[in-house]
């Protein structure tokens, strides 16, 4: 943000010299990683499927709620009439046991839910920690004290428990959706906080801190210009682990039944019946677990890229000095090569 | 990746074991009696070339000293004679032989037998260099039967042996104790300690003494000494302080770019140096002796004609001195200096920044610590007070609590006679870390801005134009403006520091540490500016530093202090002439000299018991 | 030690603070939300004159503080109820009676808690020893073909959730290949054997997301800790490289997984929640998502907090292995 602004503000005086900012950074030492740059793609088609949900049913010419009676067979329990659970061009990949929903489009609209879900919760996270981790970190003792106590209830709290408890007792009409982005956002702020604060504490005792300090800045411009900057890359890191985990938390939830409701889609839900019909329509399984599994993992790999990318020591202490003997005769023949 | 396997550890205990007077190693031995033979030792690390082309020998017994700036590449040379590099992709050329091992040519068993058997290091930082969760005796002892076949019982007993001779005193029980248990000396010695554990030929020291004060850097290197003088063991030197080279071997090798630039005799390389680049370096180490050159008379009257503060606060009013006692003991102010040299402005100068029976206190209830106790001081106009410690006695949070970055605990700070609490554009601080004192996400220019857009500046023609003008006043370019700190050197760095605090207009600079992460030419640089600033602006400075060299350098006045209180104060050349207090007098005795004659004098005189 | 002894009571004081929150935020979160609590409370299947009844019960003209001040009596000292016809004696940690069964809350759960103890220790063991052990292998063979298999697995093993790989074992091992039959848990102590070969599908299911994570930590920490510089003083000296990372690599790691395994006891419990449905076993979890099903508030209300108090005591023996680990801990 600063950087743009020099750049702006002097690109036609005498000298311009392009400073590396941190984006153009991040983005280099991300590019390095071809898991990483694999996982985005992934992750990008995804987020690209969720959005298009309604033009590609559309295409397909289905919707992920209407029923199809006529394609299943109901004398024999209500599996699919056709071949390979009722794949066929206007079923992309064949339909749903007992109701005959279209799977592809029950699919592509459960990333809708599970993605969405999943980056709306984190922001709440994200949103919460930060602003309570820096409040600990710059507060005083007492401020820190309470909000350290309040934040280590929170770490104890199970989130797959109280979210169960809680979206056990509100009331249906609430928007479910919604209702599991704020139960998981709400109950599972405590580790993002504990990063920050942490992280504020270091960051504040360093000296271009003290300098601004000196240079007559109020508290309010400090902590934006020297501390909130400091603080993007390690909540980045943290964000990026929550998505993963809050996937699994919103398909975990969905597949106990308290998570989102049908007729809204969702891949855990899916799952929940799935069991039964693994023999008769072995799709209408392994789809809704494999999306999940492609999720997490693509988002998962992605997150560590980023982290990487944000921390290169940590990636180079997978390199250096790791004193693994290589044969002695590499080492002695080769003068100036880079390795 | 190599596709051989590694030969199981487990074999590690070679019958042949550490001692270095195994004759199965003796014919391999060079003609000459070399203990260590380096030929086109070179080092490449990607592009970079480390060390290029050196060639060095050491006899058995004797002592060399490799010295130079950072990226010299002495310390590359080091880890070159133990084969460290080996896997880790360094490349590395030529030849060196090391108590008669090929250390390139070697396998990994008898590489392992040269580590720590013929050849033992010590490392500079010694609180890092042991492994934080095991006892420090079980350390050793670990290291000894790797080397020496010895029950565990035996391996426990030689650590108990060899701390004692490092001189821990208890050192039974003490060898039970974890690394975080020991202060930075103890640590240091238990490092040597182990080294000594499988009596070795040569030791390695790097920089064995720089994260140290120097009260124990010379205890430390005394104890080298007696080692080396006890055991006949071969020390290699790795420095970057040409004191301590002079103070600990007979030969010196002085190191640039990975390259030789001198090499002999430590009392000629030193004292009669024949390179140009040795004489820069020599010149620019500053000496505890020399006195300091003070160029004010030509200044003075320029200098008090910048109209830098409009608002000049007036000369009178302000009570000189609120020591309740008076005198030398406890307050550096102008009735010390009356014999002694005056600041740039005399003993006349207004007096800026006062501070009376400040005291800090860190923690509540039994932990309080009490960093700073009841310390009084005064500062004049264009005036330098030096202000010299070790670690731990409480300088650091006397500079913060000056430029109000900390809030004293009791006591009163007055700038220009008003009592003043908090920050204040007119005192400002040069930061010790050139890293972190600049925040890495901001351009320099933006950083120098801050004071002045903090006061309201909003003509961004003017503050662009006065940054680039501090810029150019303190040597770095005004085209600077847009660089990210991580492209300037550590120098570099420090010179933004200071101008950013230039821009705020100060009457005071209170300097941290400025120059401590510094390499000693940049240093000397460094100090130059502060001294040219000083005289040209009339500021007046507080020199924070734990080097006794560079704060008589640059001080008129100097305290010293330790555990919080000052212990002597007055004008520097009294202070370091003759001084008072016993323990002033303890730490002049442990600077390192230049002169390797008058280094043994010291020596000599140190091992007198010191009572302290 | 007067170090140590001052950080352990420290460390008590600070677990029953915790636990008194929790039980304060959940009791709030719960019994002041907005809404008919008598009628939540009660279950949808009530009579009025029953949602009557357990409106008097809970005092619910009484302010808030009083009602969890009663509350809390009846967990510390016990309390007694009405059941209309008698009047029924709930000893000590009385979490309340259930409106649907009309049974205490604790019994209900101590009878259910054999089952999730069996499943979440267990699980412990084997993600422990299978995380550890493979994050180890992982760091000692570094650079090489198994480390990669070992890190592939790995990664497989994070992005499968609990109830994907249940299900797919379920499906395999006792439907498919019919190696095993579908579980059905068998008490310890009536055949210990039994309990074993029955909770054995549940283990690894529960075991494997976390045992990935542990492996993923404790390769990273002991890199981490080869990294460091006392590492290179035991090379210097000639430390063979099987001492350096299986004695002082592995130290390294010790902390962060002790310091893991209480972060990740949380979410492990939610994990043996639905192992348990998956699964069928009768325990803690199952319990729940049948009362959150027929919205049993006193049993989700006690469920939580037996549940919530077992991860704040984790969370403090955590701690306390942490700092025996690390001394250091203690002194800052």
């Amino acid at each position: 943000m600063s950087e743009a602004l020099v750049a702006s503000r002097t690109a036609g005086t005498d000298v311009f010299v392009p400073a590396a900012s941190g984006g153009l950074q991040f983005w280099r030492r991300l590019r390095t990683q071809r898991a990483a740059l694999g996982a985005a793609v992934v992750v990008a088609l995804l987020v690209l499927v969720a959005l298009a949900a309604p033009l590609l049913t559309a295409i397909e010419g289905q919707d992920p709620t209407s029923y199809h009676p006529a394609l299943i067979d109901s004398a024999r329990g209500g599996v699919p009439t056709g071949p390979l659970g009722g794949i066929g061009p206007d079923h992309w990949l064949g339909i749903e046991p007992q109701t005959g929903r279209d799977l592809f489009a029950r699919l592509a609209y459960g990333a809708r839910v599970s993605l969405g879900v999943a980056l709306a919760a984190t922001v709440v996270q994200i949103a919460f920690g930060v602003v309570l981790g820096i409040a600990a970190g710059l507060g005083n003792r007492w401020v820190d004290e309470l909000l350290s106590r309040i934040t280590d209830i929170f770490v104890a709290m199970p989130l797959m428990i109280m979210s169960l408890a809680l979206l056990a007792i509100v009331p249906p009409a609430f928007p479910r959706p919604v209702l599991v982005t704020l139960v998981i956002g709400l109950i599972s702020w405590g580790n993002i906080a504990k990063v920050v604060r942490a992280r504020t504490l270091t960051l504040k005792e360093l000296d271009h801190v003290a300098a601004a300090r000196l240079s007559g800045w109020g508290a309010w411009r400090i902590a934006r210009r020297e501390l909130v900057p400091g603080l993007a890359a390690p909540v980045l890191t943290y964000a990026a682990l929550l998505v993963p985990q809050n996937v699994t938390v919103e398909a975990a939830l969905s597949f106990l039944g308290v998570g989102v409701k049908p007729p809204t889609p969702s891949w855990g839900q899916m799952l929940t019946a799935a069991d039964v019909w693994y023999q008769a329509a072995p799709q209408y399984l392994l789809l809704p677990a494999g999306a999940l599994f492609v999720t997490v993992l693509a988002l998962t790999v992605l997150g560590d890229g980023v982290r990487t990318a944000l921390d290169p020591r940590a990636a180079s202490r997978l390199r250096v000095g790791t004193g693994r003997r290589r044969e002695t005769k590499a080492d002695t023949g080769s003068r100036g090569d880079s390795v | 990746m190599s596709p051989i396997e590694i030969p199981a550890e487990g074999q590690v205990e070679n019958p042949v074991g550490g001692s270095a007077e195994s004759p199965a190693e003796s014919p391999a031995e060079s003609p000459v009696g070399s203990l260590v033979e380096v030929d086109g030792l070179t080092v490449g690390f990607g592009p970079l070339r480390a060390v290029d082309g050196l060639s060095f020998r050491l006899r058995r017994g004797a002592a060399l000293a490799l010295v130079g700036e950072s990226g010299s590449g002495k310390s590359t040379v080091a880890a070159a004679l133990l084969g460290l590099h080996r896997g880790t992709g360094a490349a590395v050329g030529g030849s060196v032989r090391v108590a008669g091992t090929d250390v390139q040519q070697a396998s990994d068993d008898e590489l392992r037998r040269l580590r720590g058997g013929k050849a033992a290091m010590v490392f500079q930082d010694p609180l890092s260099s042991l492994d934080p969760y095991y006892a420090i005796g079980d350390q050793i002892a670990e290291v000894h039967r790797v080397h020496a076949r010895a029950s565990r019982r035996a391996a426990r007993a030689r650590a108990v042996e060899v701390l004692e001779r490092v001189g821990i005193a208890d050192a039974a029980r003490r060898s039970r104790s974890r690394p975080h248990e020991f202060s930075g000396g103890m640590r240091q010695r238990a490092l040597i300690a182990m080294a000594l554990a499988c009596a070795p030929d040569l030791l390695i020291a790097d920089e064995p003494t720089t994260a140290l004060d120097v009260t124990v850097q010379a205890q430390i290197l005394d104890l080298l000494h007696s080692l080396r003088e006890e055991t006949g063991m071969g020390l290699l030197l790795v420095t970057h302080d040409v004191g301590v080279a002079a103070e600990s071997v007979d030969d010196v090798l002085v190191m640039r770019h990975g390259r030789a630039v001198e090499h002999g005799p430590v009392a000629d390389v030193l004292g009669t140096p024949s390179q140009a680049y040795t004489r820069e370096l020599l010149a620019a180490v500053p000496r505890v002796e020399a006195r300091r050159v003070v160029a004010h008379a030509a200044d003075r009257g320029r200098a008090s004609n910048r109209p830098d503060h409009p608002s000049d606060r007036g000369r009178e009013g302000v009570p000189s001195d609120h020591a309740p006692n008076g005198g030398r003991e406890g307050v550096p102010s102008d009735h010390a200096s009356d014999g002694g040299r005056e600041g740039a402005f005399g003993a006349s100068g207004e007096v800026v920044l006062e501070a009376a029976g400040l005291r800090r206190e860190f923690g509540r209830g039994k932990r309080a610590v009490t960093a700073v106790d009841d310390v009084s001081l005064t500062l004049r106009r264009g005036e330098t007070l030096g202000i010299v410690g070790e670690s731990g006695s409480g300088k650091t949070t006397l500079g913060r609590m000056l430029v109000g970055l900390l809030a004293p605990t009791a006591g009163e700070i007055r700038y220009a006679g008003r009592p003043h609490t908090g920050v204040d554009p007119a005192v400002q601080m040069v930061f010790q870390d050139p890293v972190s004192s600049l925040n890495p996400r901001r351009s320099v220019g933006e950083s120098v801005a801050d004071p002045l857009r903090a006061r309201g500046e909003k003509d961004e023609q003017y503050v662009q134009g006065r940054v680039r003008e501090l810029l150019e006043r303190v040597g770095l370019e005004g085209a600077h403006y847009n660089r990210y700190p991580h492209e300037f050197s550590g120098g570099q760095r420090q010179r933004v520091g200071i101008a950013r605090a230039l821009a705020a207009d100060p009457r005071v600079i209170v300097c941290d540490e400025p120059v401590s992460a510094l390499d000693v030419t940049t240093q000397a640089q460094v100090v130059a500016l502060l001294g040219e600033l000083q005289r040209e602006l009339g500021l007046a400075l507080v020199f924070v530093a734990h080097d006794l060299a560079v704060v008589r350098q640059v001080s008129d006045r100097v305290a010293v202090m330790r555990r919080g209180r000052i212990v002597e104060a007055g004008p520097a050349d009294e202070v370091y002439g003759s001084p008072r207090d016993p323990y002033t007098r303890q730490l002049l005795a442990a600077v390192p000299a230049l002169d390797p004659e008058a280094a043994a004098r010291r020596r000599a005189a140190r091992r007198e018991p010191v009572h302290m | 030690m007067t170090g140590f002894g001052g950080f352990l009571a420290r460390r008590a004081i600070g677990t029953l603070l915790t636990l008194f929150a929790l039980s304060v935020i959940v009791y709030v979160v719960f019994y002041a939300t907005p809404g008919d609590v008598a009628q939540i409370t009660c279950g949808p299947r009530c009579s009025p004159a029953q949602v009557h009844q357990v409106a008097a019960q809970l005092r619910l003209d009484d302010p808030l503080y009083v009602r969890y001040g009663h509350f809390l009596q009846g967990l510390l000292a016990g309390q007694d109820y009405s059941t209309g016809t008698s009047v029924e004696h709930c000893p000590a940690p009385c979490l309340g009676l259930s409106y649907q069964s009309d049974q205490q809350v604790t019994r209900l759960i101590l009878a259910k808690l054999p089952v999730s103890l069996s499943l979440v220790f267990g699980a412990m063991v084997l993600w422990l020893v299978l995380g550890v052990g493979t994050g180890v292998l992982s760091a000692w063979r570094r650079g090489r073909l198994s480390e990669r298999v070992l890190t592939a697995l790995t990664l497989a093993g994070t992005a499968t959730p609990v109830f994907v790989i249940g299900l797919i074992l379920l499906i395999v091992v006792c439907g498919e290949l019919r190696l095993l039959p579908f579980p059905q848990y068998v008490n310890l102590t009536d055949d210990p054997e039994q309990w074993a070969w029955n909770l054995l599908l549940p283990w690894v299911s529960l075991a494997l997301i976390e045992a990935a994570a542990f492996a993923r930590l404790t390769r990273s920490s002991m890199l981490e800790t080869l990294a460091e510089d006392h590492i290179r003083t035991f090379r210097a000296y000639g430390v063979g490289e099987r001492s350096v990372i299986g004695r002082h690599a592995l130290r390294g790691a010790f902390a962060p997984v002790i310091a893991l395994n209480a972060n990740n006891f949380g979410s492990a419990v939610g994990g043996a929640v639905l192992t348990e449905t998956l699964f069928g076993l009768p325990g803690v979890g199952q319990e729940l998502v049948h009362a959150v099903n027929v919205v049993d508030l006193p049993v989700v209300v006690g469920m939580v907090l037996v549940i919530g108090f077992f991860v704040v005591l984790a969370n403090a023996v955590a701690d306390v292995l942490y700092a025996v680990a690390d001394r250091r801990v203690v002194l800052s």
